[in-house]
């Protein structure tokens, strides 16, 4: 009885210490990482310009690259579209009403815009532009915010030249010092004031969602009787995705995953919105370029005056090589490479009209 | 009026009916005597004669229907794209402290990916004797943790610094959540990997990204990241939801909730920080002269009254009251919360359900007997550390106009006689 487990614990040692690799921490779990590995994910850039690539990019690309990729969200002039992100412009506003917040105005280091845009840009295809486009853009937005002239080049060897206006402009946390009256042994526990006011009322601002059910509890009795019918009528209301005869339910439901590539700029079904892209119900059939209230590029607009109607055929072609299909289409998206989700995306298309 | 026919309406038309009722007076303390026999008594109900569902109707169960309303909710004016963007917990319709995963609010920059556990790699590198890759199964194998902790967004009540803006706890308070974690202590990864070669751990720093399009990144210093940090891949007993950075994120405890790294893929050794986007140019802190806090990483200690509050006005008129609410402290366990009935001319202990945890949510409750006139709720926290919560005043006083983030002041609400609640600011 008291020789089998003594068995079990040296041969369980005995196969730790064969399979316990040469770097061992105490487990011994996990595998070495490859060179390969560690240049594919470590692409973050410090301040100090450590991480960069070799390249270069001017102003003049970045111009170019800027329109194709960036401007649909931030402007033709990096002054921002709705409400995405301005990124030019707020000099000397930090300590104004409503400081604006941008590269030029805020940001510290411009290794963190090289890195960002690297990284996390563009919105919906990261991770897809070269380096010397990264150089461009950020030189251009440089350019933007009036720090370079219109003849610079960005480049790894000059980077660290550059010095951000805003450069002097944080201090490490000192709320501990600042705020060190907010530490107190014994607060206020009776007549800690003589009068309270009213200052400021949320429901005369009025900016709350409806939140359905939980608003009708934030409603005014008087308002009752109305609300209780205007949440039956939503009740009654449910999205329902009008299905045409022909529709192939398994060909719509791949179709609505392959859109997933699509939702950061499209909408599609009931409160359907033009965002980044136009809203696209009923785009099947549709006369090109002709989304009530989307700013659509020239070329676009002008296929749609010439007549051009999203067929399925020629949605199909669009969607395999947008860019190719239509030059200077203002979507900055590769393209589907397979057919069958050519296919499914249309099929989910059609179930909305 | 049978089970099926009242598949929203039954919590409303029963709150509004008693608000009309309160309101036109009805308003007697103690027991009221029942006007007749009550059907729902004498009358053999639908569910008490048939049969309900069966134990398979729902392999993973949701709420029931008549709790519908108890959702996340965003606000669409926010954000230019709900793919980048926030919603919010229903903290007015929850009690206890652990927030269910299916309704804790969200936050990402590139939407909410779809990451297999079998896909799923994390990368340690940097300055560390040898660079390791884990997998999903890697991770299971070493020694595990569990603690619950208080995830806050740092703009949570951000949209109040201009003033009393939006009319619902859910939406002043609702980027927070509170969960059991279970995972790995950032630690042993790190020791894993050896950290001699980082020599002298005092000025070095570990940054953390996520594997989703956003590539978000955040820099923390060694001390915190080898103090309390965890690599957590269960919430509240179960896999995280797809939401919550599935399957691995960081949980780095009492500290702002945009560190929390979702899909964690790789954690790397450093020399300084890498001063990211998300730690320059967002979560920063403008003061009055123009000049900016960085590195604003603690929560401060808050509090905020859940109900009654503008989503869950008191229905039942005057009478025995309960007044609750959350606090929570990124510096420390909380120590007490008073509550003010009259704006905080004056102020009275609330009951601690629950002795403070070390920065996680501490649910309190006033056990009161409402005279039916009007309230200016309010609810002040105090933490381990001593520190009080602040006024908004007192805050603007050191932080100027201009603020975004870190606004943990009191919060106000006006009950009406009538028991609606609304969002207010006071002098």
């Amino acid at each position: 009885m008291s020789k089998f487990p003594k068995l079990t614990l040296t041969a369980s040692v005995t196969a730790l210490m064969l399979s316990a690799p040469a770097w061992a921490g105490e487990f011994g779990l996990g595998r070495p990482a490859l060179p390969e590995e560690i240049a594919a994910w470590d692409l973050d850039v410090s301040p100090d310009g450590t991480g960069l690539p070799a390249g270069s990019g001017s102003v003049e690309d970045g111009e170019m690259v800027f329109a194709e990729h960036c401007a649909i969200c931030h402007g033709d002039f990096a002054e921002g579209v709705d409400n995405w992100p301005k990124l030019a412009g707020g000099m000397d506003t930090l300590d104004r009403e409503d400081p604006l917040k941008t590269v030029g105005s805020y940001w510290p280091h411009l290794s963190t815009a090289w890195d960002y845009v690297n990284r996390s840009m563009p919105f919906g295809n990261a991770q897809s532009l070269s380096p010397d486009e990264v150089y461009a853009i950020v030189a251009y937005i440089l350019y933007s915010n009036d720090l370079v002239d219109d003849d610079f080049v960005l480049s790894n060897e000059n980077f660290a030249e550059v010095e951000l206006p805003n450069a002097g402009g944080f201090i490490i946390d000192d709320r501990e010092t600042s705020e060190a009256h907010f530490w107190t042994d014994a607060p206020c526990m009776e007549n800690c004031k003589d009068t309270v006011e009213i200052t400021m009322r949320a429901r005369v601002l009025d900016v709350t969602p409806d939140t359905g059910g939980d608003n009708a509890a934030a409603a005014e009795p008087e308002g009752a009787a109305t609300v209780t019918e205007a949440a039956a009528t939503e009740t009654a209301a449910e999205p329902a995705p009008v299905e045409a005869a022909a529709l192939d339910p398994d060909l719509v439901a791949a179709g609505e995953k392959t859109f997933k590539k699509c939702k950061a700029c499209h909408q599609v079904g009931e409160g359907a919105k033009n965002k980044t892209g136009p809203m696209l119900n009923g785009i099947v059939g549709h006369a090109a370029g002709a989304v009530d209230g989307f700013k659509y590029s020239k070329p676009m607009q002008a296929a749609g005056e010439g007549g051009l109607v999203w067929t399925e055929d020629e949605l199909a072609a669009f969607l395999a090589k947008p860019k190719a299909y239509m030059k200077g289409t203002k979507m900055s998206f590769a393209g589907l490479k397979k057919e069958d989700d050519i296919a499914a995306v249309i099929e989910y298309l059609k179930s909305f009209e | 009026m049978s089970e099926s026919s009242g598949k929203h309406s039954p919590s409303r038309r029963r709150f509004l009916t008693s608000v009309a009722a309160a309101g036109a007076g009805a308003v007697a303390a103690g027991a009221a005597r029942a006007a007749g026999p009550d059907p729902l008594i004498t009358e053999v109900q639908d569910w008490a004669r048939a049969t309900g569902d069966g134990v398979d109707a729902t392999p993973y169960g949701l709420p029931i229907e008549y709790e519908g309303d108890v959702i996340r909710r965003n606000v669409e004016w926010l954000t230019a794209d709900t793919i980048s963007s926030i919603n919010f917990t229903p903290i007015h319709a929850l009690d206890g402290t652990i927030t269910p995963q299916g309704c804790a609010f969200e936050r990402h920059h590139s939407g909410a990916i779809a990451l297999k556990k079998e896909d799923y790699r994390l990368m340690i590198n940097g300055l560390v004797d040898q660079p390791l890759v884990f997998s999903y199964a890697d991770l299971e194998r070493f020694p595990r943790e569990n603690h619950v902790y208080f995830c806050e967004c740092a703009a949570n009540s951000g949209m109040e610094w201009a003033g009393a803006q939006l009319n619902g706890a859910q939406f002043t308070h609702g980027m927070i959540h509170n969960m059991e974690y279970s995972g790995v202590s950032l630690r042993t990864l790190l020791e894993e990997a050896g950290l001699s070669a980082a020599g002298d751990l005092k000025d070095k720093w570990v940054y953390v990204e996520g594997a989703d399009a956003s590539s978000n990144g955040r820099s923390i210093p060694m001390e915190k990241a080898l103090d309390d940090v965890l690599v957590a891949f269960k919430a509240n007993g179960e896999a995280l939801r797809k939401e919550h950075g599935y399957p691995v994120r960081l949980v780095v405890p009492g500290w702002e909730g945009n560190m929390w790294v979702k899909w964690l893929r790789r954690i790397e050794v450093m020399d300084g920080p890498v001063e990211s986007r998300e730690e320059t140019s967002k979560y920063t802190d403008t003061l009055e002269d123009g000049t900016s806090r960085k590195w604003t990483w603690v929560m401060d200690a808050k509090s905020v009254v859940t109900s009654p509050s503008p989503q869950a006005p008191i229905t039942h008129g005057a009478g025995p009251l309960v007044i609750t609410g959350l606090a929570w402290s990124g510096r420390g366990a909380i120590t007490g919360v008073d509550v003010s009935m009259d704006g905080g001319k004056s102020w009275q202990p609330a009951r601690l359900a629950a002795p403070g945890q070390d920065k996680a949510l501490t649910r309190f409750y006033l056990d009161t007997n409402w005279d039916g006139s009007e309230m200016l709720l309010q609810s002040r926290a105090r933490d381990s550390s001593g520190y009080v919560q602040p006024t908004k005043a007192q805050l603007r006083e050191v932080r100027g106009l201009n603020s975004i983030y870190h606004n943990n002041a009191i919060q106000t609400w006006w009950v009406k006689a009538n028991g609606v609640a609304e969002n207010v600011e006071v002098s």
